[in-house]
């Protein structure tokens, strides 16, 4: 049971990381960096080091997905006003 | 047929490299220096019963002093680029989202400063203390309820040095002793959670401020 979730999650970071990197459309690229940073988190858990875990996901996937989304937000309305 | 030609040339090459990679990641022997035994072993010295704090404080101490040091200097940074503006009225939230932040805030507070306290026993520990209080800051900024930061005020810049300063003079305090950030054993845990607690809200300023001071130049 346990071996199957490993592989699970070790298949969706894989994809997730392929699917950031691939998708032409930045906003979901966003969303998709935000999701690979908690299966990351959830990784770290896995491998025994909660300590990283938090950080990851406190600083990878929280901080700096909204850190993005917010970037982003910022070059849409810019390309919209003029 | 060219192009099947580069395709199984590029194929044949990674393949080959994913090989090579495999075969020294099985390779690879025992660490030459087992440094699990060490940490253990001074444990009880260090004032901390959890070996990841007891590494980063108190045997590392030196190397996370100069981690706050560098993002304060970041920080400092991006303040010498963006310059003084204006602090723009921030966009209005939806009375939901509000609704929720004014929920969560409270809590996101709490749990910091439980992962504060619990260093020093469990996983936990000042950077994800502070970055989870960033993370309100920013959460109380995207819904509308905390305006962007325009400049640093005097309380705004001793916030933001005072986790580095807090670290600096103790170990400038401790150089009198012998060695920079050799703690007496008897106050090693004090010590520590001072030094934890100046870091948590450094930290929460530094990385907040990353957020606020750069997004005002957006909205404006």
């Amino acid at each position: 049971m346990t071996i199957a979730f490993d592989l699970l999650l070790a298949l969706s970071l894989l994809w997730s990381a392929w699917r950031t990197l691939a998708t032409p459309r930045l906003d979901r690229a966003i969303v998709l960096f935000t999701i690979f940073g908690l299966l990351m988190s959830l990784a770290c858990a896995r491998l025994a080091a909660p300590d990283i875990g938090l950080a990851e996901a406190a600083i990878g996937a929280g901080l700096t997905g909204a850190l993005l989304l917010d970037a982003y937000g910022a070059l849409s309305r810019r390309r919209n006003a003029p | 047929m060219k192009r099947f030609l580069h395709a199984s040339l590029v194929l044949t090459l990674a393949s080959a490299f994913v090989f090579f990679l495999a075969g020294a990641m099985l390779e690879l022997g025992p660490t030459a220096i087992d440094l699990r035994v060490p940490v253990a072993a001074h444990l009880p010295e260090s004032g901390v019963t959890h070996p990841v704090t007891a590494v980063l404080l108190n045997y590392r101490g030196y190397d996370t002093l100069l981690e706050i040091a560098v993002l304060l200097l970041a920080l400092l940074a991006i303040l010498a680029v963006v310059g003084e503006a204006p602090t723009s009225p921030s966009r209005r939230g939806h009375s939901v989202l509000q609704a929720m932040a004014r929920l969560a805030v409270p809590s996101m507070v709490v749990v910091a400063i439980y992962l504060l306290w619990a260093g020093a026993f469990r996983p936990g520990g000042a950077f994800q203390a502070g970055a989870v209080l960033a993370a309100a800051a920013v959460l109380l900024h995207l819904v509308g309820l905390l305006p962007s930061w325009s400049r640093p005020r005097l309380g705004l810049r001793i916030g933001l040095a005072a986790g580095f300063a807090l670290f600096l003079a103790v170990a400038a305090g401790l150089l009198t002793q012998g060695s920079l950030l050799q703690y007496p054993p008897a106050a090693a845990g004090v010590l520590i959670l001072l030094i934890e607690s100046g870091l948590t809200v450094s930290l929460a300023l530094i990385l907040a401020g990353l957020f606020l001071f750069l997004s005002r130049e957006a909205e404006a």
